[in-house]
């Protein structure tokens, strides 16, 4: 990292990642998030968080399809501020919303399907954000680091089968996360399968 | 500080001109940068906010003396303040978020409006809407507004009961409910030009619930002309069943033999029913109806049965399921 060609660019993405959060905590109590400022900031953060882990899981297609470097280098921190607003929206919900009583809590976590959907999404991102160091990388080995942060994808789907209960009749936007999405996918298998077939070819044609 | 042209060794080395002129560059890489991705989620996921409170278009003041409701009519709660009345809405035909009924207020003409009054009434007829409103003296009355989305407000309606109203068509012996449609016109409307829910809006109401005293008709609220995104000229106020049974915006009342087909109800039978009384015991498929935030409090309340008007109303529903007739 340290003699990355474009050394500004995770520091840039982190202070314009976070500037929104900073801009709610500090303006939503003076009334900037209009007259229901829990509700607006729930739906804020719960959509910020969707946005980042869609671009998150974009930097490797757009790589693959573009041949650019940059989106592999910015992933990692995509990721963390996914993750930090999964939690900022949870907490919202939580401690804001719910004035932090557990038995509420468990209690809509027990009936309210779409809100078990959403907490098991943040769940699923806690291991990859605690998994997010070259440390980690190490101890667990690529190819089981790599399988294990695949879970990335689950909490995207996740997110919006979250989205698409909690909203009341129009579902075009969910809809849109998960066409974007399913694309995203879609270019990875491809890629997968390229890669299966040429393996296969090159061991019919180097037999051990 | 002298005026001689300075020597060489007083310029800048290259190496270090280089590096400033690198650092100069990727600082200008990184603003751009960070400006792009937060002005990026920002547009991205910004909703319609609130409009500020010099953004409210002012309906003119009500006309005329205003008659002070009987005290049984009134809560005493803090009212819920003009700014955030009007300013966050559900009216889907001006748009889907909270903020939007009010940017988009403009596009609704409350005036020239008639109503037309039929279906199983013995003097059926449309009126102007002046010419209505002149029928019935306004009347204050201080409701609690609450919402199927768990949240809730007071406010200072201005109208008259709908007894009244219907007192002058006379309903035939075959009424038995009572069918409201709200202006079906994509022009004023344009939340009309995608089928969000099926156009026009139209509500019901049982016969006996339609003539309660409690039931009104607003067309003005904290003393002033009802404001587009409340529902301008005429509109449905229900104060013990949740919000969305009080159409907005209405030009017909028809009274039927049979119950009438309402909107969210088509959407959604299964989350909205007809009867929609607020009642903290039956949750919504997807949320919990037990508390609810009130516009401008910090902590969730306790959601009261019939919306804290149990005594005038829960008789019109005596020997009835209320989980069956959600």
């Amino acid at each position: 990292m340290a003699t990355s060609p474009h050394p500004w660019l995770n520091p840039a993405v982190t202070v314009g990642g976070l500037a929104p959060l900073v801009f709610m905590a500090v303006q939503g109590p003076r009334g900037a998030l209009g007259p229901n400022a829990i509700e607006a900031a729930l739906n804020q953060t719960g959509l910020i968080t969707l946005v980042l882990l869609v671009a998150s899981l974009a930097c490797t297609p757009v790589r693959l399809v573009t041949g650019w470097t940059w989106p592999a280098r910015v992933r990692r921190t995509l990721g963390l501020l996914a993750f930090t607003y999964a939690s900022s929206h949870f907490l919202t919900y939580v401690v804001l919303d719910r004035g932090l009583s557990l038995s509420a809590l468990l209690e809509e976590l027990a009936e309210r399907p779409f809100i078990f959907v959403g907490f098991t999404a943040w769940m699923l991102l806690v291991p990859l954000a605690v998994t997010s160091t070259n440390a980690w990388v190490r101890r667990l080995g690529f190819p089981r680091w790599q399988r294990l942060h695949r879970l990335a994808y689950v909490a995207a789907v996740l997110g919006v089968v979250h989205f698409v209960w909690r909203v009341k009749k129009d579902v075009t936007e969910p809809v849109l996360y998960g066409a974007v999405l399913a694309l995203l996918f879609a270019l990875r298998v491809g890629e997968a399968m390229r890669k299966r077939r040429a393996r296969a070819a090159s061991a019919a044609r180097n037999p051990a | 500080m002298s005026d001689d042209t300075p020597s060489g060794s007083d310029i800048t080395p290259e190496p270090l001109y280089l590096r400033r002129r690198e650092l100069l560059k990727n600082a200008g890489l990184f603003l751009g940068t960070a400006a792009g991705v937060a002005g990026g989620l920002l547009s991205l996921t910004g909703r319609g906010r609130g409009s500020s409170a010099d953004a409210v278009p002012d309906a003119g003041a009500v006309a005329g003396p205003v008659v002070k409701a009987a005290s049984e009519f009134d809560t005493s709660e803090p009212r819920t303040s003009y700014e955030d009345i009007t300013t966050y809405n559900n009216f889907y035909e001006l748009g889907l978020d909270k903020g939007d009924p009010a940017r988009l207020a403009h596009l609704l003409k409350p005036r020239p409006w008639t109503v037309t009054l039929d279906g199983e009434v013995h003097e059926p007829r449309t009126v102007d809407i002046d010419q209505l409103l002149s029928w019935f003296p306004p009347e204050e009355r201080v409701y609690r507004m609450r919402c199927v989305e768990a949240w809730s407000m007071v406010i200072p309606w201005l109208g008259f009961p709908l007894a009244a109203l219907l007192a002058k068509v006379k309903p035939t012996s075959h009424a038995r409910y009572v069918a409201f449609t709200t202006l079906m016109d994509p022009e004023q409307l344009p939340g009309q030009q995608r089928r969000v829910l099926d156009w026009p809006y139209t509500e019901g109401l049982r016969l006996d619930e339609a003539k309660h005293p409690l039931t009104f008709m607003a067309m003005g609220l904290y003393g002033r002309q009802l404001p587009a995104q409340n529902g301008a000229p005429l509109r449905l106020v229900v104060p013990w069943k949740y919000g969305f049974k009080g159409g907005k915006s209405i030009v017909r009342i028809t009274l039927t033999r049979t119950r009438p087909f309402t909107t969210w109800n088509m959407a959604a039978p299964e989350e909205y029913g007809f009867y929609a009384n607020v009642n903290p015991a039956v949750p919504h498929p997807r949320w919990s109806q037990a508390t609810e935030r009130r516009i401008g409090d910090f902590e969730r309340r306790r959601t009261l049965p019939f919306n804290g008007y149990a005594e005038q109303v829960a008789h019109l529903y005596s020997g009835m399921d209320l989980r069956e007739n959600y």
